[in-house]
């Protein structure tokens, strides 16, 4: 057996494992129910056991029609980009905007195919300068300004 | 005359001065997006919706419409100027604006696309005020059924139009639907699929979702393709187009609005869609055919009439029925839920002014989009030429407050980034985003006319298709997945969208 169709192939263990696992939870921890009255279960199971179904006519056509390969993965944008997101929110609270949107800024510019520390540290300034003022000021978005270590110093 | 009394009743709300301000607001902001490739209406959109719980709703929803149709006039500038459209629905539109502009013809090419642009605006606000009411009545008479009927018809529709393998779509929305039903089950109260986590209780953030499929996968994978752009900016000529030219695209600009109209009208349809339509009825009927491709005016007039009459008569199933037909129209869901809005055809009865109010700002804001715009041009040209790796940090950090400022908790941020990690899988697996995103909206509501349909009937799945508007529902998504499924057909859909590449 050779895979002739790699897409179609990853897209049904894709969906037969959502599928599969989605349905399998909700039959073990909640209540089917009868077609009157459905339980919480009943329409996940049958939603997840068609998406299993659709999942495998996807796999078993991929070795029959022929496709395309999967188009590489590029991790370095994916990682930078993702990582970014998350120092941002987990270090917003103890670090304040100005320090989270600098990891923010700056991690995710690495990500990039170009990255000049000037342009990188002009952009990052302009970006806090709106923020502060737009989202905190203006709208009133209850964020903290300024890392929580230094608070007193920095009242505006 | 009622309509006369209903679109009085709507530029009184709509001419207020903070209204206006909002409606300008709005269609600035959906022209510099449309304008920037890259950042679509659907991640703005959801980056303003936590913002716009501070505003009224109608200001609210005025402002976020005119993000959408403004959206479809910068998209065009982009088109022509750079050969890159700004917007997915401006992808026809590089085919011959961008020969137009190689010409010299840039000027006419623009203004060509801002007077389809306005007129069709025109045509289809007319067409929403006067269809939307009687369809509101006919839909204030449904029942769980045919509620449960018409989203499956939906759903259908949404996967008929969307690209590539029908198998794909299909499962996309299949999981957009259990991808709903994250959180506590209104019925028995209990919690499904939550994991422990008690983030999850109220179920998963739409824009969450909406943030991560296409924001943060756009981003990252707009980032791989290398290569600079080049601005074709160095003589955009004089604007106005001749004599001869008014010839050549008042046609066009007429039939690229109603077929526009129509495909709107569709769930799953839309602007991209309309435009497609447009250009290829255009191809097909035009004296000038052979200039098709070639910096033909008539296929700038056509497909740009076409996006934005699409852009507009697409809130007609959002505004009688509650059903969103795209994923913008989802995220307007979403504002008015954020206001405390049920969205359905109780919307138009209990708030007139909202519902006319929204309608009179379209034509108000398609008329501030030509006013503006032409002489605007210049600066939208100068924006063309920030790189891309300046925009891409400031598009993250406006998502990233966004999708914070949420419930204020780390966590919605979290799941942002494992949406975008399944949208960039899904980028390379070529399983759109669009059905899941509808199906995700739609899993609850299905769900739950699902369940109380079959609580009347006492279990007989036969109820769907005892009634007659149910039925009709059902036998026409029957019909479209059977005429998909049939080999010619399907080969004609693939061609329609391999054209596009």
């Amino acid at each position: 057996m050779v895979i002739r169709s790699p897409k179609d192939f990853w897209a049904g263990v894709m969906f037969i494992a959502f599928g599969a696992g989605m349905a399998a939870i909700a039959l073990k921890n909640y209540q089917m129910g009868s077609a009157v009255r459905m339980g919480p279960a009943y329409f996940p199971v049958v939603l997840g056991g068609i998406l299993a179904v659709l999942g495998l006519v996807l796999l078993l056509r991929s070795f029959v029609l022929k496709g395309v390969k999967v188009p590489q993965f590029h991790f370095r944008p994916l990682l930078f980009i993702l990582a970014a997101c998350l120092a941002f929110a987990y270090t917003l609270k103890p670090l304040g905007l100005i320090g989270a949107t600098l990891l923010l800024v700056f991690i995710s510019a690495y990500g990039g195919d170009e990255f000049k520390w000037k342009e990188v540290a002009i952009l990052y300034v302009v970006l806090i300068i709106f923020s502060v003022l737009v989202f905190v000021k203006g709208l009133t978005l209850p964020f903290p300004i300024c890392p929580e270590v230094i608070e007193d110093f920095c009242r505006f | 005359m009622e309509i006369l009394g209903n679109l009085a009743l709507g530029f009184g709300v709509a001419l207020s001065p903070f209204n206006l301000l909002m409606c300008l607001v709005g269609v600035m902001l959906g022209t510099l997006i449309g304008v920037l490739p890259g950042v679509g209406p659907v991640a703005t959109i959801a980056m303003l919706l936590p913002i716009t719980f501070n505003l009224n709703p109608i200001a609210a929803l005025i402002m976020l419409a005119g993000i959408y149709y403004g959206a479809q006039y910068g998209g065009s500038t982009t088109a022509i100027l750079v050969n890159l459209p700004g917007e997915s629905s401006s992808v026809v539109t590089c085919l011959d604006g961008y020969q137009m502009a190689r010409q010299g013809r840039a000027g006419p090419a623009l203004a060509t696309a801002a007077i389809g642009s306005f007129f069709a605006g025109c045509v289809a606000t007319l067409i929403v005020a006067m269809f939307a009411p009687p369809l509101a009545e006919v839909a204030l008479k449904f029942g769980p059924s045919e509620y449960f009927s018409l989203m499956v018809l939906g759903l259908v529709a949404a996967v008929v139009l969307a690209h590539g393998s029908l198998i794909k779509a299909i499962a996309m929305v299949i999981l957009g639907l259990m991808l709903g039903l994250v959180g506590t089950d209104v019925n028995s109260g209990v919690l499904r699929f939550a994991f422990g986590v008690s983030e999850l209780a109220d179920g998963i953030g739409f824009v969450t979702v909406a943030m991560g499929m296409f924001g943060l996968a756009e981003i990252i994978a707009n980032l791989e393709q290398k290569g600079h752009r080049e601005v074709f900016t160095s003589k955009v000529g004089k604007l106005m187009p001749s004599k001869e030219d008014w010839k050549r695209i008042w046609g066009p600009i007429l039939r690229g609005t109603f077929l526009g109209s129509a495909l709107g009208i569709l769930p799953g349809g839309g602007a991209l869609l309309a435009s497609f339509g447009a250009y290829t009825l255009e191809k097909k009927v035009s004296k000038n055919s052979h200039m098709f491709g070639k910096g033909a005016i008539e296929g700038v007039a056509a497909p740009e009439a076409a996006n934005n009459a699409g852009a507009q008569t697409s809130f007609i199933p959002l505004l009688t029925l509650g059903i969103p037909s795209n994923a913008v129209m989802a995220l307007m869901i979403g504002a008015m839920m954020i206001q405390g809005i049920a969205p359905g055809p109780q919307v138009m009865t209990e708030r007139p002014q909202l519902f006319w109010g929204m309608i009179a700002s379209m034509w108000l804001g398609n008329l501030m989009l030509v006013v503006l715009n032409l002489p605007l041009i210049g600066m939208w040209i100068k924006l063309l030429t920030v790189p891309y790796r300046i925009l891409f940090p400031s598009i993250l950090v406006f998502m990233s407050i966004g999708v914070f400022s949420l419930s204020n908790n780390p966590f919605d941020v979290l799941l942002m980034a494992m949406f975008g990690l399944l949208g960039y899988v899904c980028v390379k697996l070529e399983c759109e985003p669009a059905p899941l995103i509808l199906g995700f909206i739609l899993g609850p509501l299905m769900e739950e006319n699902l369940r109380r349909a079959m609580l009347l009937s006492r279990g007989d799945p036969l109820v769907f298709f005892q009634k007659p508007i149910s039925a009709s529902f059902l036998i026409v998504s029957i019909i479209l997945l059977v005429i998909i499924a049939l080999p010619n057909l399907r080969k004609k859909r693939e061609e329609v969208f391999v054209a596009e590449l």
